[in-house]
């Protein structure tokens, strides 16, 4: 179990171009874990897309390796590695149905290629149809289906031959918000379900909160943090993890009021009403002018930015302060531009 | 209007430029649908990238496609004896039409390829498919309304060329037309079998068009 099912191992890879070679990633090193939802999220052009590519060698790095369980990828002859591929489904952001073909037919496609018996196939695709629930909609070629509809069709393809590993290629950014979170519910599901480990690509925060235990944060085709994504959103300690967290358009409006303060929550006070028992512990009324808080596997993080009245004692401010201390709530006076940005 | 030795001739003739078409536009395919798909699987960017050995091919294919179907008709009579037997009549025609046609057809079967969506061939890399796999199990299916398409184009230009082949006994419509209706101006004659040629390109055409639609299941 702790054999890690993926190991990336010092990985690089560059493309050939007029102007010397262009850097797609660099020294990239990642161990994924059987069972895991792992994101790797990044801007579009850190290198994600290539990355994920790397995984299951549609894209052969420059150096560096691939161990995907236990064998050493760049060692494969090319039979090798398409029957390793078979092992490792992917589904992409564009979908990439065959649109000739229909639903049912779809789902077979990786079946024949792997050479299982035509029955055999076809049973196995009506049960994986009924796994994202498309029963009803076998016949249906792609152009009649929705976006959604067509992603949980490739998700089925993409399990047709039992993968160890499902690699998706920002397999939601072509979808609606409700979609999107249907289909990460449905991948949620499989995994645990089908113990099967997932590595998501993403460039939305979103994506990674709703789903991924661990998350590794690509920037300039480099890893610049990895670890869970409870540790590595709360605490960002890369300038690329904060850009992520706090994005320039979470920025708040100014506040010129005296006497503010900036509340950071970071986990260790999850469930328990913290603002409303420090008013009444201390027994002064605060203003809460911002606040940008998320949770995330059931501990708050964020921050706040409450007011404290002009005309509260000095001796109330300080119970103020020493009750949030105890409750681990750091707080930092702040003035004039506020924003959320740490 | 015609006496019926004439009547029979065109109909004779008719059938001659159906077959002709027919033998030509299948033989082409034989040998442009291979040669397409090498055209495709090397290029840069392709399944098997062979830039050298690709832009040869390309050369030789182009240099085939431009010399005019009547010197080429000509430069290959050799061959075409060697091959028929003859220099002229039908089967005569076939040979210099398949060899003119061949080169363009790989162009169309090249362009038809083209427009498949290379997301499609990358699903199909990582579920492990082998080259041979993508071609016949993706790349054909899926472009196969565009190869339609694409047939048509190709039987209505070899029915355009085997008119040409009239100019020397080649046999058929066009022959007819040449011969008796622009060399001893009969133009009630030509006019009638420039019409039929008319006609069959009209039908091949929308028949092309037709099959291609109701096969497309984008299209439903």
């Amino acid at each position: 179990m702790n054999q890690p099912i993926i190991q990336i191992k010092d990985l690089c890879k560059s493309y050939p171009s007029k102007k010397g070679a262009a850097v797609a990633l660099e020294h990239i090193n990642l161990d994924i874990y059987p069972g895991e939802i792992f994101g790797i999220i990044g801007m579009s052009g850190a290198g994600k897309s290539t990355l994920v590519r790397c995984i299951n060698f549609l894209e052969k790095p420059t150096s560096g390796t691939v161990i995907f369980d236990g064998q050493d990828l760049s060692k494969l002859s090319s039979k090798e590695l398409c029957k390793a591929r078979q092992s490792m489904g992917m589904i992409f952001q564009q979908f990439n149905l065959l649109m000739q073909r229909t639903a049912l037919q779809n789902i077979c496609f990786p079946m024949e290629i792997a050479g299982i018996k035509k029955e055999e196939a076809l049973k196995r695709a009506r049960e994986l149809l009924k796994l994202v629930d498309m029963e009803n909609k076998e016949d249906s070629y792609p152009s009649q289906l929705s976006g959604g509809q067509k992603q949980r069709v490739a998700i089925a393809r993409a399990l047709a031959t039992n993968p160890k590993v499902l690699l998706c290629d920002e397999a939601t950014s072509a979808l609606d918000p409700k979609t999107t979170r249907a289909i990460l519910n449905l991948l949620k599901d499989i995994s645990k379900r089908l113990g099967i480990t997932v590595i998501i690509i993403t460039h939305e925060m979103a994506v990674i909160e709703e789903v991924c235990q661990k998350v590794a944060i690509i920037d300039n085709h480099v890893i610049a943090e990895t670890g869970t994504v409870a540790e590595v959103f709360s605490r960002p300690k890369q300038d690329a993890t904060k850009r992520l967290v706090y994005p320039e358009d979470r920025k708040l409006p100014d506040f010129n009021a005296a006497r503010c303060f900036r509340l950071i929550f970071d986990g260790t006070s999850a469930m328990e009403p913290v603002i409303s028992n420090m008013i009444m512990d201390c027994k002064t009324p605060v203003n809460i002018l911002a606040a940008d808080t998320r949770v995330m596997e059931g501990q708050t993080f964020g921050q706040m930015i409450i007011q404290i009245p002009e005309q509260t004692s000095q001796i109330n401010l300080e119970r103020i302060l020493v009750y949030l201390d105890n409750k681990h709530v750091q707080a930092e006076e702040v003035s004039g531009c506020l924003n959320l940005k740490s | 209007m015609f006496e019926p030795e004439i009547i029979n001739m065109i109909t004779e003739n008719f059938g001659v430029s159906i077959y002709m078409v027919v033998v030509s536009t299948l033989f082409s395919y034989l040998l442009g649908l291979p040669l397409g798909v090498i055209l495709v699987v090397t290029a840069p960017g392709g399944l098997k990238p062979m830039p050298f050995f690709n832009q040869v091919l390309g050369v030789i294919v182009n240099l085939l496609r431009s010399v005019p179907f009547l010197i080429l008709l000509f430069v290959i009579m050799p061959f075409t004896q060697f091959v028929t037997g003859s220099s002229f009549g039908a089967n005569a025609t076939i040979v210099p039409l398949v060899v003119s046609a061949a080169p363009f057809v790989a162009r169309l079967i090249e362009s038809s390829f083209k427009e498949i969506d290379f997301g499609v061939i990358e699903a199909a890399q990582s579920m492990g498919a082998s080259n041979w796999q993508i071609i016949t199990k993706v790349m054909l299916p899926e472009s196969k309304p565009s190869l339609l398409v694409g047939s048509a184009i190709a039987a209505t230009t070899i029915l355009g060329y085997s008119a040409m082949a009239g100019v020397v006994g080649g046999g058929g419509l066009g022959d007819i037309a040449i011969r008796y209706g622009f060399y001893r101006y009969q133009n009630d004659l030509m006019y009638v079998c420039v019409i039929l040629l008319v006609i069959i390109t009209q039908i091949i055409q929308e028949a092309g068009l037709r099959i291609a639609n109701k096969t497309d299941k984008r299209l439903h």
